[in-house]
């Protein structure tokens, strides 16, 4: 029965064709037998790179193949700190790009990935770490990064719920301070780009996962997929944790270890603290959600793992810091915990570009930073995959830097894993 | 709490373990490429499944070699290193050669 009431206005502006609904992604067909570009892989770095390739290099013919459901992987399972302040001029100069893509993302894909900027905060708790914060401090500078060595009265100033007391195990001398580091909502990241890509013309193929690389002749040619095979002039792998499965279809091997990453969420609380805050030294970094959930990681677990369980030990270890950091944080719950498979390079930065299989092109070692860089990797591989060559900022990131001696070395800036 | 058999010093808690990788065999230094080097130095197997590793009991500083399966993480079998390393390697001899 109808209320005595009825809102006839909602019924009028419900049907009425002047605001259909706007479907996210149509609705799934079958595979065609050949596309120009096979994508492996649904996370955010896949749909961003459909996304650039449709938008920006008019190459439409293009199916993302997904094995699970779309961008459930490491782009759901991260902590979504996005920040520029690197150790090398290399990796500076590509983390920044994506920094200046993700200001204009939401207007980009029309899509609101609520980016917050926060202020990011690297304490600093012994001489070593004081070192290094200012090395990254006038690296970053010299690239037109906003990033200063701050001393703990600034950071009591900028960030009074934090505990500077000296009668703690590890007290804080100082903080590298990152004003533009942010949060963004991980999810509609990787929504926007695949809707965006979709309305262009790429299809979106989830439950679907590739089991065999086709290559002749050193030339790759297509894919086997649990639902037949499909045939294609160029193929990438954006597959994280996965990276060394796949590369291994297409015959190669990768510097790279698949190691999990785990994570946690506190029950939600009223806002208290703007800042996203890390610590090198402890191995811990928490931020506040705009849920009011305080959003928490660490470092990688001490061993390889294709697996996405949760320890205790992790927890343990985590909040055993973080207590000596937010000591009022002894009163809350933790409310979810989780991990990522993180594939995991020696020097901490991403390996990007060709392979030894021609017109096979890779997006991989992105390990625990790769939300960040989602923006910048989809951008770089279309222009690599459309045309043939990579990309100014990912030259130093190819695969060959670990045979010819030419590591890019982050591990300064990116072994808390965010 | 996970618990690994370390050959020297029986169950332990895993916190009291580093594990340092998949064991590989050291190409001879003297005749190797600078390719193979590389290769050896820092391109992984990376596994799923069953993997021979290193491990390292840190309280006595104890190394051994450990079969894990990287899916499942069951560990298989825990054993000195001497059983695949059972030759001496002549380090002072190899750097004489050198010369
Ligand atoms: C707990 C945690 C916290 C993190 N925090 C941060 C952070 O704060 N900031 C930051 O910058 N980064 C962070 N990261 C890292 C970041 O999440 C990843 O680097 C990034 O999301 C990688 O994106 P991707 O698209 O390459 O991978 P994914 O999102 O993992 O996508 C890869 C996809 O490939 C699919 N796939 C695999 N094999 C196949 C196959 N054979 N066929 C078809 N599909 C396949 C998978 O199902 C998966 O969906 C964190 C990671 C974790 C785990």
């Amino acid at each position: 029965m109808l209320p005595a009431f009825v809102p006839s206005g909602l019924f009028r502006y419900g049907f009425s064709k002047k605001y259909p609904a706007r479907r996210h992604f149509p609705a799934p067909k079958d595979l065609k037998s050949t596309y120009d570009v096979v994508i492996i892989g649904g996370g955010g770095h896949a749909l961003a790179c459909a996304y650039y390739l449709s938008r920006y290099h008019g190459i439409t013919n293009v199916c993302v193949l997904e094995k699970g459901y779309l961008a459930g992987g490491n782009t759901a399972r991260n902590t979504a700190i996005v920040r520029s302040n690197y150790l090398t001029p290399e990796g500076v100069a590509f983390y920044d790009k994506s920094v200046q893509l993700y200001q204009e993302l939401s207007q980009e894909t029309d899509y609101n990935i609520l980016y917050s900027e926060r202020g990011h905060f690297t304490l600093a708790h012994t001489d070593a770490a004081m070192r290094t914060s200012r090395w990254r401090a006038e690296v970053n500078k010299q690239l037109g990064v906003n990033s200063e060595l701050i001393y703990p009265e600034d950071i009591a100033k900028l960030c009074p719920s934090l505990n500077l007391s000296d009668k703690v195990r590890y007290p804080i001398l100082g903080a590298l301070y990152h004003p533009p580091g942010s949060i963004a909502r991980h999810d509609a990241v990787a929504w926007g780009y695949a809707r965006g890509a979709a309305e262009a013309g790429v299809e979106i193929h989830q439950q679907t996962a590739v089991t065999g690389v086709i290559v002749e002749n050193g030339v790759v040619k297509g894919v086997q997929t649990t639902r037949g095979t499909v045939y294609a002039n160029k193929v990438m792998q954006a597959t994280a944790g996965s990276s060394s499965l796949v590369a291994k279809m297409a015959g190669f091997r990768l510097p790279i270890r698949t190691i999990p990453l785990q994570a946690c969420v506190s029950v939600p609380v009223k806002p208290f603290l703007d800042q996203i805050i890390v610590s090198g030294s402890l191995h811990v970094y928490v931020s506040q959600s705009s849920r009011g959930e305080l959003v928490m990681g660490g470092s990688t677990d001490p061993y390889s793992l294709y697996s996405t369980r949760s320890t205790l030990d992790f927890k343990e270890g985590l909040l055993g810091h973080m207590l000596e950091l937010l000591p009022m944080l002894g009163e809350l719950k933790v409310l979810r915990q989780w991990a990522g498979m993180a594939d995991m390079t020696p020097d901490f930065s991403p390996i990007m570009g060709k392979t030894p299989v021609e017109n096979y092109y890779i997006d991989s070692g992105w390990g625990t930073w790769g939300f960040k860089a989602t923006p910048v990797c989809g951008l770089t591989m279309a222009h690599t995959i459309a045309t043939g060559e990579p990309h100014d900022l990912i030259k130093p990131f190819n695969l060959e830097r670990f045979v010819n001696f030419a590591q890019v070395g982050e591990k300064g800036a990116a072994s808390v894993g965010h | 709490m996970k618990i690994m058999n370390c050959p020297l010093n029986g169950p332990r808690n895993i916190s009291e373990f580093v594990w340092g990788g998949e064991v590989s065999i050291m190409p001879d230094p003297k005749s190797v490429s600078d390719l193979e080097w590389g290769e050896y130095c820092f391109i992984e197997n990376n596994t799923a499944g069953v993997v021979r590793e290193w491990w390292c009991h840190v309280p006595t500083s104890y190394w051994f070699i450990a079969e894990r399966n990287t899916v499942t993480d069951e560990i298989v079998r825990t054993y000195p290193a001497g059983e695949i390393f059972n030759k001496r390697v002549e380090f002072a001899k190899q750097s004489e050669d050198k010369k």
